[in-house]
C-alpha cells in the first residue's frame, strides 16, 4: 500500500492536481494582494468568488458558451469589488468587518439564486484540457503541467504579470506608495482614491474568475457554499507570501499540494482518519504562519482608510 | 422644521437608532430582491413576522435561535472592542460543545444539577482554549488573528467529525450502516429545564445574566478598562504600563469562551447530543458569524446584543416559514444579514461626524474659564 503510494503514477497524479487545486488560490489571491499593497483589505473574498462560480455556472449552463459565463463572472466580481472599494474608501467602514458582510451577502444570495434557478445540482461542459503542442508530449512534465485547462494556464501566468505590473511600472509604483505613504503619494498628485477603486474593483475581478474557475473549470459543477473556505485561505496566502506575487504562488502551490497529498491518501486508502487528513493543510498554514509573519511587514497603511488632513 | 430635524439629527439619542436605519435599508434592498425573484415582498416579510411573533411557539423558537447568538455576541463585544477581530465563532463553539459532551457522556454518574454546571465550565474553558491559540499566536507571534481563526474554525469542523464519526459516536449508530454523526442522548436528569411545551430553555436566563455581567466587566473593571484602551490605542496603553500582548490573549480567550458556552448551551438545552453533517453550520447553524453580526447591530454593547440578538433570532425563524409560505429559500436572510453588517458598519462614519459635532457644540457653549491673569497671582506674593 505504501509502495503503490510512492509510485510513478501516484506522484504525478498528487502533482497535476495540486498544480489544478492552486487555480481558484492564485487568482484570489493575486487579486487580493494588489487591494492589499494600496491599503485594503478585502475580506469578502469567499463572497466574490462564491457569486462568480455561480455566475459563470448559469449563464454557461444556459447559453453553452464558457467565454460568456467567464465574462459574466468578470462583470458581477467587477460590482462587488466597486461595492467593497465605495464601503471602504467612501464610506471609510472597518474593512475586516465589512468584508464579513459582503461574505454573508455572497453566501446567501448564490445559495437563493442557485434554489430558484436551478433547484439542484446540474453539471456543464465547461473549459477543457488544452494539450499544449511539443510540452505535453514531455514524460512527466508534460502530464503535470502541459495537460490542463485554460484557466489553469491563466493563472500562472498571471504571476508573473502582477509581479512586472506591480515591480516596473508606473502604475505598480502608485499602487505601492498609497499603501505604503498615502499623504505623501496625495501630495505628488496620485489619486488615492482613483487606485484603490482600481485596485479594489480589479480584485473582485480575479475573485470571481477564480470562483469560476472552480465552476465551469476544474469541477464543472456549483453547489451551495461550494468555495467553503477558500476565499478566507486565499487571503491568508498574501500574508503568507509577504505581499508578492510569487510569494504567494509558492503559498498557494504548497497548500494545494498538500491538499492534493491528503486527497491522494484518501483515494488510496492511507491508514490516517480522514479527517486529520483534511485538517493538514489547515494546520501547516497556521504553522507557515508563525514562521514567516513576523519577517515581514505588510503595508503601512493597511485597513486605514485616507482622509486628507484639512 | 429644518432646524427642528438638525436638532433631532444631533441629539445623541439618535446614535441608537442608527442601527435600526441600516437594517430598514438592508430590509428595502431585500425587497428589491424578492421583487426580481418574483415575489411579493409584503407577503413575504409578512410570513416571516407571522413566523417569528405570530404564536407563544413561533416567541419561543425566535428566543431559542436568539440564545447562541447573544452568547457569541457577547464574545465578540470583548474581543472586538480589544480591536481583535474573532472570526472563529463556530470553532470554538464546536470544541466547548465537544468538551461539555464528552463531559456529560463519560463522567461517572452525579446529581444533574452538579453535572450540567460543571458541563457549562467545561464548554467554557472548551472554547477560551480554542480562543487562547489564536490569541497567542497574534500576541507573540503577530499572525493574523483574522486568518488564524478561519483555519482554527476548519481544524475544528474535522475534529468534530472524527469524534462524533468515531470514539464518541452514539452506539446505536455504530451499528447502523448510515452511521450518522451523532453522539448518544444525555440522560434526562442532565436536561437544562424547558418551558413546555415549547423549546424554550433555561439557556436564556444564563445568557441574559452574562450580558450583565460582561457589561459590568467591559464598563465598570480595571481588566474591561484595559481591554477597551488596548484597542483604542495600543501605543498609548503600552506606555500607560498596560501590558498589550497580555490584554489580546484575555480577549481572544474570552470571546472564545463564551462561544464554548454557547455549544454547550446548545447541546444541553436544545439537541441534548451533538450532530452534525459534516459541516460547521451542520452543529452551530451559522451562530459564529451571525453572534458578529448581532453583535455589531447591538453596537458592541453587551446591553445593545440583547435586543440585537433577538431581532436576529427572528430574522433566522421568520425565514423558516417564508421558505414555507412564499417559497423564498432561506439563505435570503444569510444575504440580508450580509447587507445589514455592510450597512451598519458603513454607518460608523455619520455616527462619529455626529459625536465630534456634538463635542464641539458642548465646547462652544460652555467654554472653559479663562486662566487667572498672571499679574492678579502675583500681587498675593508679597514681595
Amino acid at each position: 500500500m505504501i509502495t503503490d503510494f510512492f509510485s510513478a503514477t501516484v506522484l504525478i497524479g498528487i502533482l497535476a492536481s495540486g498544480i489544478r487545486l492552486a487555480t481558484p488560490y492564485l487568482y484570489a489571491s493575486i487579486g487580493e494582494t494588489f487591494g492589499q499593497r494600496s491599503g485594503v483589505l478585502n475580506l469578502g473574498v469567499e463572497g466574490q468568488m462564491l457569486m462568480g462560480a455561480f455566475t459563470a455556472f448559469y449563464i454557461t449552463l444556459r447559453t453553452g458558451d464558457v467565454w460568456l459565463g467567464l465574462l459574466a463572472a468578470i462583470g458581477v466580481g467587477a460590482l462587488m469589488g466597486f461595492a467593497m472599494a465605495f464601503v471602504s474608501i467612501h464610506l471609510r467602514a472597518v474593512q475586516g468587518i465589512s468584508g464579513i458582510g459582503f461574505y454573508l451577502f455572497g453566501l446567501g444570495m448564490s445559495d437563493l439564486l442557485f434554489q430558484k434557478l436551478l433547484g439542484e445540482v446540474k453539471t456543464v461542459s465547461g473549459f477543457r484540457p488544452v494539450q499544449i503542442p511539443f510540452l505535453s508530449d514531455l514524460p512527466v512534465i508534460g502530464e503535470i503541467f502541459f495537460r490542463q485547462n485554460l484557466l489553469v494556464y491563466l493563472a500562472f501566468l498571471l504571476v508573473p504579470v502582477a509581479w512586472f505590473v506591480l515591480n516596473k511600472t508606473t502604475l505598480g509604483l502608485k499602487i505601492r506608495a498609497v499603501g505604503e505613504n498615502p499623504q505623501a503619494a496625495d501630495t505628488l498628485g496620485v489619486s488615492v482614491a482613483g487606485i484603490r477603486y482600481l485596485t479594489v474593483t480589479m480584485g473582485g475581478v480575479f475573485s470571481a474568475i477564480g470562483g469560476a474557475s472552480l465552476s465551469i473549470a476544474n469541477l464543472n459543477v456549483f453547489q451551495q457554499n461550494m468555495t467553503s473556505g477558500l476565499g478566507f485561505i486565499a487571503v491568508a496566502l498574501v500574508y503568507f507570501g509577504g505581499w508578492r506575487p510569487f510569494g504567494v504562488l509558492f503559498g498557494a502551490l504548497l497548500f494545494s499540494m498538500v491538499n492534493s497529498l491528503q486527497l491522494w491518501m484518501q483515494i488510496l486508502n492511507v491508514p490516517i482518519p480522514s479527517d486529520f487528513a483534511v485538517m493538514m493543510p489547515y494546520v501547516l498554514t497556521i504553522i507557515v504562519l508563525v514562521l514567516t509573519v513576523g519577517r515581514v511587514r505588510g503595508p503601512s497603511a493597511l485597513t486605514k482608510p485616507f482622509v486628507r488632513e484639512g | 422644521m429644518k432646524n427642528l430635524l438638525a436638532k433631532i439629527n444631533n441629539s445623541k439619542y439618535f446614535d441608537g437608532f442608527m442601527p435600526v436605519l441600516a437594517a430598514l435599508s438592508a430590509l428595502a434592498i431585500g425587497a428589491v430582491m424578492l421583487l426580481f425573484l418574483g415575489v411579493n415582498p409584503l407577503v413575504a416579510y409578512r410570513a416571516m413576522w407571522v413566523g417569528a411573533f405570530g404564536s407563544p411557539n413561533a416567541l419561543a423558537e425566535t428566543i431559542v435561535k436568539a440564545v447562541p447568538l447573544l452568547l457569541i455576541g457577547l464574545g465578540i463585544c470583548i474581543s472586538f472592542r480589544a480591536k481583535v477581530i474573532n472570526i472563529g465563532g463556530e470553532g470554538q463553539m464546536i470544541i466547548g460543545a465537544l468538551a461539555a459532551t464528552a463531559f456529560g457522556l463519560y463522567v461517572p454518574e452525579m446529581p444533574g444539577w452538579l453535572v450540567i454546571a460543571m458541563a457549562m465550565v467545561a464548554g467554557f474553558f472548551g472554547g477560551a482554549f480554542w480562543g487562547a491559540i489564536p490569541g497567542f499566536l497574534k500576541a507573540y507571534f503577530n499572525v493574523n488573528e483574522i486568518l488564524s481563526t478561519v483555519m482554527m474554525n476548519a481544524i475544528a469542523v474535522q475534529l468534530m467529525n472524527f469524534f462524533l464519526r468515531g470514539p464518541m459516536i452514539d452506539p446505536n449508530q455504530a451499528e447502523l450502516l448510515s452511521k450518522i454523526p451523532q453522539t448518544a442522548r444525555l440522560p434526562e436528569a442532565y436536561h437544562l429545564a424547558r418551558w413546555l411545551p415549547t423549546r424554550l430553555h433555561a439557556g436564556v436566563i444564563i445568557a441574559v445574566v452574562l450580558a450583565f455581567v460582561v457589561y459590568l466587566l467591559l464598563f465598570h473593571t480595571t481588566l474591561g478598562y484595559r481591554i477597551r484602551a488596548v484597542g483604542f490605542n495600543p501605543d498609548a496603553s503600552r506606555y500607560g504600563g498596560i501590558r498589550v500582548r497580555r490584554q489580546i490573549v484575555i480577549a481572544l480567550l474570552l470571546s472564545g469562551a463564551f462561544a464554548g458556552l454557547a455549544g454547550a448551551i446548545q447541546v444541553y438545552g436544545l439537541n441534548y447530543r451533538m450532530i452534525t453533517d459534516g459541516s460547521a453550520t451542520g452543529f452551530t447553524g451559522s451562530a459564529g458569524f451571525n453572534g458578529i453580526v448581532a453583535a455589531l447591530f447591538g453596537g458592541l454593547h453587551p446591553l445593545g446584543a440583547i435586543p440585537a440578538s433577538f431581532f436576529f433570532g427572528a430574522l433566522l425563524v421568520g425565514a423558516n416559514s417564508m421558505q414555507r409560505i412564499s417559497q423564498v429559500p432561506s439563505a435570503f436572510v444569510i444575504a440580508l444579514n450580509g447587507l445589514v453588517v455592510i450597512f451598519v458598519v458603513s454607518s460608523a462614519m455619520w455616527q462619529e461626524a455626529r459625536q465630534r459635532k456634538r463635542r464641539i457644540a458642548e465646547v462652544r457653549d460652555d467654554p472653559a474659564p479663562p486662566p487667572p491673569e498672571p499679574n492678579q497671582a502675583n500681587q498675593d506674593v508679597p514681595a
